[in-house]
């Protein structure tokens, strides 16, 4: 069970809003939900990134309401002070025109747009998955790799590997190069922020921190297949470097090295898979993955799936394995 | 709620060329009920309705090979390791087929001017020649396919082979309808001659022809032309 | 002999599929019985499949788009349920496999073949009456296009007792769906049933086109036209002009799945995100070709009931066609997270929020519409005020996900469930259910019961609501849309709460099935005799009910907007003196036969059967060609029988009620 725990009595002061905390404790919802801290994913976050992101879902909203709650409000009063059987209301039937209503129906939306698109056009830039983050810690960098259906987490710089879970030390920036070995998928971690396309024969980047320690939630966000729903990961936020360190020793005791075999028994179609620790990678792993020089799995199969016996047809295309394929990566 | 009736009579002008017939205009003169203005008869113009129609088709068509075009311009670098244009495209040979098609669709303008004569047998003479051109065209253009079918450049090579024979063939199996099309409009103009739904149905055809001919330059000038530059 | 197809591609080792099957065998051979029995084989070819009457087709789309709403509202019963279900350990009782086929079935239905068909039917009905018009432009077309829609959406049905359907979603992304990762026929199931219903639906889009722009009764200039033939002119330009696109999206990925080519392949080239990038060029037009119809009906309805011109005409106008421009401008808002730079969604978003700017103007015009107006509180309006309110909602997370990084976070979340259906039920749902309950008097002569109306309203609004803002909540949650299995605890009871929504929502349907019953059992006591039943605006409302079969004796020069309304205003009544002979399209076949061929020539792609394939389109274009080869393709109605007809009609009661 994948939930976040709270640790009582250790906040972080960064970007604390408790504005935006009572507001989203104000929602009626049933008390059962209220107990445990993860439940808000997406509104509790626990990474700047995400903090950023809730800050803008807010503010987007409330500037929306202040048009929204009117007009709702409008409509049913007028629907109600002008029904049929209203006879005392006053009924002008060819009032059709009024250049300035028009003009306030025009502008206010204008208006309120016109501040969402500025909104919209800072944040994309300050918020953009390839903008390393602000910090004066150096970036750790984690590969991710969708494969069916589960996630390979692969770290350069230490040389091991895991399936499953993927641990950094909170207040250190994480930065993802992320791939996938088959379908499109997409690498997205709620409570700390953005997500972003998994996409074979390229990379994608993402930069993320963790401002609290805990266990997140992961998964993946774009449909892939009939195993798509168990491709969930753990994310864990560890509290020092050293409770770092402390993991991967963990890791490498695990004495299972990942090469070329054990990825092509790795990606063979599987769901649900428990968290797994490769204690050495293969160099030069991700990127093989990204430029399609490693043998793909033949088709999909799954052994829970009913065989259909169809006869291949004359035209099935046959599968070229270990051509180049196109590593489009981008420019910044 | 509904209508309420009152003798308006002359109080409701008529507007001459629009009333109806001369009983109406006694009608309102006597007072009685206003009668409505009612259309003068005629009938809508249905050969310009069918040829607008038939460009607004051909405007979708457009679109459709937009897609081709927009698909090849995003794939055509994506060679993978195979052939690439310059190994082959065979400008000469590429501009033979251009100058059959062209001609053809100035043969086709030659047809519509016949057609306004009335003369059947410049039209179906004039008709003949567009054909063979155009079928000239297609065989040729089917020789070059196979060619580079047999030298391992074929659609499923790499992504920028896929856009390019998709593109092309496109154009060619948009070609080869004209030609079925042109070859049952000669039919019926033997058996029927000039009749306004055989004359409307020629000028969409001359659309569709010369239609094809702008697609082509686009695919000669991007494909051909700016492949081997 | 017949390619890939063998017995073992009926599943019959799935009860609930073949439960379904049995179900869907049971209806078919029950209305076939029924018809036989009745003896009305004859009438069903003569008057109704080989009609080109366009109101007619118009009712024909309609009883579709009423059929697939039933079998797409079927899987959305199934998802709410697994989902409620299946939680912690808990596998639910729809295998992945299964389920996965259900949620893309849904989406295919739903907006397919059930959304177009409900709009253009309402189109079809209406449009030429609007105009003062007898028919659309090309009518042999118009059976053509219904025809093929129709074959599309029994081929989609088809793919549950013969083989199995897409389980790559409504939009088939590759590599998913290429041959690869979805090797059986479900995605080519999914492929031919939209080729084959998008080409009847281009051809609607030229069709409507020409109608409005050439054949308008004398004096109804573009300014005079009503509100409902405006959005129909520019749904149908974005019809002809997004169309070819799906077209291309599907033909590329079919030759990658059948001749091995490399559109969007992972190897040798591919690149999956030009088919994200061109399916959704298509796909958001395609939202607005839904929804400005809708906004046209609810312009004509609240006008109509408020007793009051529309306000605002000429912005309306202006509205609609900058939100048909912009339509297209905006594509890559269904992308946000695929990786571009930081300028192009900051762009794409900025254009997604213009859109609200033209949106907003509308619901203004709506308002100030009521404003000093007298509202009769009739269903029509009800729906219309539902709408407005729901509509707005769902148009503010529909902004708020403009926002990129607000995206970044609720992509493919339930959050963006919500928004759509939310936009989409509220707006192109109940705009079609108050489009109905409003033209079904002029189409069938007699009105629909209007309590059971108004009670299916309450349970469509208030089900709504109950099904779709746990949705919203669950994405906030970080809840991921198409999961078949999830393990947060906190999750399940919200999915309960939509489940039970979903079954409010279905209480609704039942109760339109029964008022469509109920009503057709009552007629003769709500039966409209003078064509006229709410105090119409718009020249449909001056015909009979319903009107004969070239709509008009003579066509009406038209003097101001709201044409009828103008008329009576002016106290002058449709009455002619002279008639005159009307010249009038025969009923053919043709439309129903290509569409039998090119249906089973799909078929046969699907299943690799060559032979059949290549015959069927022959044996279409052989019908074609013969059809074009027909003289005999008209008739003059005579001026005495025109006399007669308008007499029978009461044409002369305007006079006495």
């Amino acid at each position: 069970m994948l939930i976040a725990s709270k640790k009582t009595g250790d906040r972080t002061a960064m970007m604390d809003r408790p504005a935006h905390r009572r507001l989203a404790r104000l929602l009626p919802f049933s008390a059962a939900l209220l107990l445990s801290g993860c439940r808000w994913a997406v509104l509790d976050p626990k990474g700047p990134i995400g903090l950023e992101e809730r800050s803008i879902i807010l503010t987007a909203t409330v500037l929306m309401l202040i048009v929204v709650v009117p007009v709702i409000a409008l409509i049913l009063l007028f629907a109600w002070r002008y029904r049929a059987s209203n006879v005392k209301a006053e009924y002008r039937p060819d009032w059709s025109h009024s250049n300035r209503i028009e003009a306030v129906v025009w502008l206010i939306p204008c208006i309120i747009v016109g501040a969402l698109g500025v909104i919209a056009w800072r944040s994309s830039h300050t918020l953009d998955p390839y903008r390393p983050l602000d910090s004066r810690v150096k970036p750790l960098r984690i590969e991710a790799v969708a494969l069916d259906w589960k996630w390979l987490f692969i770290y350069p710089d230490q040389k091991v590997a895991t399936v499953n879970e993927v641990a950094f030390p909170a207040n250190v920036p994480v930065e993802f190069h992320i791939t996938s070995a088959t379908v499109m998928n997409a690498f997205f971690i709620p409570q700390l922020g953005s997500q972003i396309y998994a996409m074979a024969g390229m990379q994608t980047q993402l930069h993320l921190l963790a401002s609290e320690p805990g266990t997140y939630q992961g998964l993946s966000s774009n449909y892939s297949g009939d195993g798509f729903s168990g491709m969930t990961f753990r994310a864990v936020a560890l509290p020092t470097p050293q409770g770092f360190d402390a993991w991967l020793a963990k890791v490498r005791a695990a004495q299972q090295p990942l090469g070329a075999a054990a990825y092509e028994q790795l990606a063979l179609p599987s769901e649900s898979n428990p968290v797994a620790y490769y204690s050495q990678v293969q160099s030069n792993l991700f990127a093989d993955i990204v430029a399609g020089r490693l043998p793909q799995p033949a088709s999909r199969l799954l052994a829970r799936t009913p065989v259909r016996a169809h006869r291949a047809g004359p035209l099935a295309p046959m599968v070229m394995s270990g051509m180049p394929g196109m590593s489009a990566t981008r420019s910044n | 709620m509904s209508t309420r009736l009152t003798a308006h009579g002359g109080a409701l002008a008529f507007e001459p060329g629009y009333a109806d017939d001369a009983a109406d205009a006694l009608r309102n003169l006597r007072g009685a009920p206003a009668a409505i203005d009612f259309e003068p008869e005629h009938h809508p113009d249905s050969a310009a309705i069918a040829q607008l129609g038939f460009w607004i088709y051909l405007m979708s068509d457009c679109l459709l090979f937009a897609g081709l075009f927009a698909t090849y311009s995003v794939l055509h670098a994506r060679t993978a390791g195979g052939p690439t244009p310059h190994g082959l495209f065979d400008l000469p040979y590429v501009l033979a087929e251009t100058v059959f098609l062209l001609v053809s669709s100035f043969t086709c303008g030659l047809a519509t001017l016949a057609i306004g004569r009335r003369s059947r047998g410049a039209t179906l003479g004039w008709l003949a020649v567009t054909f063979v051109l155009g079928l000239t065209f297609v065989g040729m253009e089917l020789h070059e396919f196979a060619h580079m079918l047999a030298a391992g450049a074929g659609p499923n090579r790499s992504a920028f082979l896929s856009s390019f024979f998709t593109l092309v063939a496109t154009h060619g199996l948009h070609v080869t309808c004209g030609l079925i099309w042109m070859a049952i409009m000669m039919v019926l103009v033997v058996k029927k001659g000039f009749t306004p739904s055989t004359e409307t149905r020629l000028a969409c055809l001359s659309l569709f022809w010369h239609f094809l001919d702008i697609i082509w330059v686009g695919v000669f000038s991007l494909v051909y032309l700016f492949g081997v530059s | 002999m017949l390619g890939k197809l063998t017995l073992s591609a009926i599943p019959y080792q799935n009860p609930i599929v073949m439960g379904a099957v049995a179900f869907m065998v049971v209806v078919t051979i029950a209305v076939l019985g029924t018809v036989t029995l009745l003896g009305k084989w004859k009438y069903l070819w003569t008057q109704w499949l080989t009609s080109v009457d366009h109101k007619k087709i118009g009712a024909m789309y309609i009883i579709l788009a009423g059929v697939m709403l039933l079998r797409g509202f079927a899987d959305a019963m199934m998802m709410r349920a697994q989902q409620a279900l299946a939680y912690g350990g808990h596998a639910g009782y729809l295998p992945p496999e299964h389920f996965d086929q259900v949620f893309s079935a849904h989406g295919t239905i739903m907006i397919f073949f059930m959304a177009m068909p409900f709009m253009i039917g309402l189109m079809n009905c209406v449009l030429p009456l609007q105009i003062g018009a007898r028919d659309v432009a090309f009518p042999f077309l118009n059976s053509l296009s219904l025809w093929l829609t129709v074959a599309g959406a029994i081929l989609v049905n088809l793919s549950l007792a013969i083989g199995d359907f897409s389980r790559a979603g409504w939009l088939a992304y590759p590599p998913l769906s290429e041959l690869r990762f979805s090797p059986g026929v479900g995605v080519d199931y999914y492929i031919w049933a939209l080729q084959i219903s998008g080409m009847g639906t281009t051809l609607s889009g030229v069709n409507f086109i020409a109608t409005i722009l050439r054949m308008r009764a004398p004096g109804m200039k573009l300014m005079r036209m009503p509100v409902f033939t405006w959005t129909a002119l520019c749904t149908n330009i974005l019809i002809v002009a997004a169309f070819p696109v799906l077209t291309v999206s599907l033909a590329l990925l079919t030759l990658d799945r059948y001749l091995g080519m490399h559109f969007f392949t992972n190897t040798l080239g591919g690149d999956p995100m030009m088919y994200v990038n061109l399916i959704w060029i298509w796909g958001h037009p395609e939202v607005y070709i839904l929804i400005l119809p809708a906004f046209g009906i609810f312009s004509e309805i609240i006008a109509t009931f408020s007793g009051k011109r529309l306000f605002g005409y000429t912005s309306m106008v202006l509205a609609t066609m900058a939100i048909a421009l912009l339509s297209f401008l905006v594509w890559l808002h269904h992308f946000f997270t695929m990786g571009s730079e930081a300028d192009v969604n900051a762009f794409f978003g900025i254009t997604t929020m213009v859109i609200a700017v033209p949106t907003g103007v509308k619901i203004f015009n709506w308002l100030f519409t009521m404003y000093r107006g007298r509202v009769r509180l009739e269903s029509p309006v009800l729906w219309t005020v539902g709408f407005m309110i729901t509509f707005v909602i769902g148009g503010m997370s529909g902004v708020l996900m403009a926002v990129p990084p607000a995206d970044f976070v609720l992509h493919n979340s339930l959050f963006l469930v919500a928004h759509f259906h939310n936009v989409i039920i509220g707006g192109v749902v109940f705009g079609a259910m108050a489009g109905l309950t409003y033209w079904f008097p002029k189409v069938f002569g007699f009105r629909l019961n209007e309590t059971l109306g108004k009670a299916a309203f309450w349970c469509w609004l208030v089900g709504f609501y109950v099904a779709f803002m746990p949705l919203y909540v669950l994405g906030l949650m970080g809840a991921t849309r198409r999961m078949d299995h999830y393990d947060n605890p906190a999750w399940r009871p919200l999915f309960v709460i939509a489940a039970i929504g979903a079954v409010i929502i279905f209480c609704g349907i039942a109760l339109q099935v029964a008022q469509v019953v109920v009503s057709i059992a009552q007629r003769e006591r709500a039966r409209d005799l003078t064509g006229d039943p709410w105090q119409g605006r718009t020249l449909e409302w001056a015909t009979s009910s319903p009107p004969p079969a070239y709509n008009f004796a003579r066509i009406p020069v038209v003097r101001d907007r709201d044409a009828f309304w103008d008329m009576k205003q002016r106290s002058v009544e449709m009455k002619a003196a002279v008639y005159r002979p009307i010249h009038m399209p025969r009923n053919t076949g043709t439309g129903f036969v290509m569409a039998v061929f090119l249906g089973l020539a799909a078929f046969a792609m699907i299943w690799h059967i060559w032979w059949l394939a290549i015959g069927g389109v022959a044996a279409a274009m052989v019908a074609l060609v013969h059809h074009a080869f027909d003289d005999d393709r008209d008739y003059y109605v005579e001026a005495e029988e025109v006399r007669r007809t308008e007499v029978l009609r009461g044409r002369a009661q305007l006079r006495s009620v």
